[in-house]
């Protein structure tokens, strides 16, 4: 009995070592290289960078190499404005599904739902002519409104399920001091589900700060690319340069891995329940 | 008064509803019924919708050997993601869910770490561990047959997807590893404890307690990777955009180069009807095969 559970117990650490080792050396890879000069990066690829080699870092952070920190705008105007936009938007939606009474209700809450069958890239060709059409090629808005738009149906249906679970008595409440729904929505119902529109915010801003198939289409110029397509953009013109690469790799996985780290308790309820919930 | 809801007015529902209505009209549900027209003509994408065709761009898809090819590729995909990302995921969910384990929490949030990183980042940082000249996984061979000529990996077309595919299951393991975990912390603990008291050792109790109660999570996290198997785009294409010779193609790859790059709206849109018609077909059978026995 004992020696099961000491046998269990050895396992158990030698699969955290393993693992943590596999998701670890990857990460350990980019940020050390980015400090290692090339002949460095062939001569001692697993070690710590010795001499530490600064200059990579210290170019790409002073724009001498590279658009760092113009992507790293791009990407966090566009997913701040989308962030914002989906709550909003989804919201007032999910409000007005789960607390008014209207002859559509049920039908146009179906119509929502309907978008969980279809993924981005079913409909990328038209939405591609759409967004020319619309003048917003190459524009933030071009990005910004699809996505938002995309994510509706997932946030409609979280939201609106925390929504209606707020009590009765408070509505009651709320109309009784004479707010109307709009009222209901904006002093009572907002400052009740923060759980919730912290969790749907950090979702819609994982996917806008991960997105690349949009983008790639919508933005021609440079000036325009978010991080993902800057670190592609970078390493078709850096082609051999790595340890520049690896560099600009790190400094664009820093904003992700911090939000991750501070915002954990919703990265993960954001990411893992809206998939089971969907 | 028995409704739990009030009735509204016009403007009132037009200012909450209208733009979730709007956007999700014209940029969601507009599209996807244009392609399904667009499917069936032949157009570039500039002047008027003329060259009806029918089925013909279904034809020469299903003709193309390259499409051909994608297909597999994604089913090549759900493959890997079944048998190896989920039990892996599984095997490590029932380590770490334990809570009697006191870095159990943090082991578990740091591998859903991959999962936060952009897709693209994640296959340049793994194009540069595949570099035949530079990368991790040269070293190792060297470190242990120093005389051993440098892997060729990604460029060498006959093991290409297998590569990318590593990189999917680093990428999505942490994400089911943590679904499942969910799941398991649903399950009461009285009941393995029966099963401990009845004489079940550890792997009896996996096997015959916590993986059938687990079942409908893990439902869940087959569903998702399957669906999601299908859309593969983003790691293949910083990996190398489904080359070389098309080794690791999938049907998202080849709708962006047929579609966008050279601008053949209908046989793109052919392509997009496809993977919906695939995506469609599973989950509704999934859903009434599957998924309903547990209702």
């Amino acid at each position: 009995m004992k020696s099961a559970g000491r046998l269990s117990r050895a396992m158990l650490y030698v699969a955290c070592f393993a693992v943590t080792l596999v998701v670890l050396v990857p990460l350990y890879i980019a940020v050390t290289g980015g400090a290692k000069s090339m002949g460095q990066l062939l001569s001692q690829p697993l070690g710590i960078p010795a001499p530490f080699e600064v200059s990579q870092y210290s170019d790409l952070l002073l724009g001498k190499v590279g658009t760092y920190w113009r992507a790293l705008g791009n990407s966090t105007l566009v997913a701040a404005l989308s962030v914002i936009i989906e709550l909003f938007v989804c919201a007032a939606a999910a409000f007005a599904l789960a607390r008014l009474r209207f002859r559509l209700n049920a039908t146009l809450y179906n119509y929502f739902l309907m978008g969980l069958l279809f993924p981005l890239a079913v409909s990328i060709l038209p939405l591609y002519l759409q967004i020319r059409g619309l003048g917003l090629l190459d524009r933030y808005w071009g990005v910004i409104l699809p996505q938002v738009a995309f994510q509706i149906p997932l946030q409609v249906l979280l939201m609106r399920g925390f929504f209606k679970a707020i009590p009765k008595e408070l509505e009651d409440a709320s109309y009784i001091d004479g707010y109307g729904p709009l009222g209901f929505f904006w002093f009572m119902v907002v400052p009740l589900s923060t759980p919730i529109l912290a969790t749907s915010g950090v979702l819609t801003l994982v996917v806008s700060w991960n997105n690349f198939f949009l983008p790639l289409l919508v933005f021609n110029s440079n000036a325009k690319f978010t991080l993902p397509m800057g670190v592609m953009d970078f390493m078709g013109e850096h082609m051999t340069g790595w340890n520049l690469i690896l560099g600009y790799l790190t400094l664009a996985m820093i904003p992700a891995v911090l939000m991750f780290i501070f915002a954990q308790k919703y990265v993960v309820a954001g990411l893992t329940g809206g998939a089971v919930k969907g | 008064m028995k409704t739990d809801t009030r009735a509204a007015a016009f403007p009132t529902l037009l200012l909450l509803l209208g733009p979730a209505v709007i956007l999700f009209t014209m940029l969601v549900v507009v599209p996807v019924v244009q392609a399904a027209i667009y499917s069936l003509y032949r157009w570039n994408g500039m002047g008027p919708l003329t060259a009806f065709r029918g089925v013909q761009n279904f034809i020469t898809l299903a003709r193309d050997l390259t499409f051909q090819k994608a297909l597999w590729h994604n089913v090549l995909i759900v493959m890997v993601s079944l048998g190896i990302e989920i039990p892996l995921a599984l095997g490590l969910a029932l380590i770490f869910g334990r809570s009697d384990f006191p870095l159990a929490v943090f082991f578990r949030t740091f591998f859903f770490l991959p999962y936060v990183l952009s897709e693209v980042i994640t296959g340049v940082l793994w194009q540069f561990i595949y570099h035949p000249q530079y990368g991790l996984v040269k070293a190792i061979v060297t470190f242990f047959s120093p005389a051993a000529p440098s892997p060729v990996l990604l460029g060498n077309p006959r093991i290409t997807l297998w590569v990318i595919m590593i990189v999917i299951v680093w990428k999505y393991f942490g994400f089911h590893m943590t679904i499942l975990i969910a799941g398991l912390q649903d399950i009461p603990e009285e009941l393995r404890e029966a099963a401990r008291i009845d004489g079940a050792s550890n792997p009896q109790i996996n096997r015959w307690v916590t993986i059938p109660l687990l079942r409908p999570t893990l439902l869940i996290s087959v569903f998702f990777s399957i669906i999601g198997s299908f859309q593969v785009f983003d790691v293949v294409w910083a990996m190398g955009k489904g080359d070389p010779v098309n080794a690791a193609e999938t049907m998202v790859t080849y709708l962006y180069k047929f579609g966008i790059q050279r601008l053949n709206i209908g046989l793109g849109s052919a392509v997009a009807v496809t993977i919906f018609a695939v995506c469609l077909v599973f989950s509704v059978f999934y859903r009434r095969t599957l998924m309903r026995e547990e209702r």
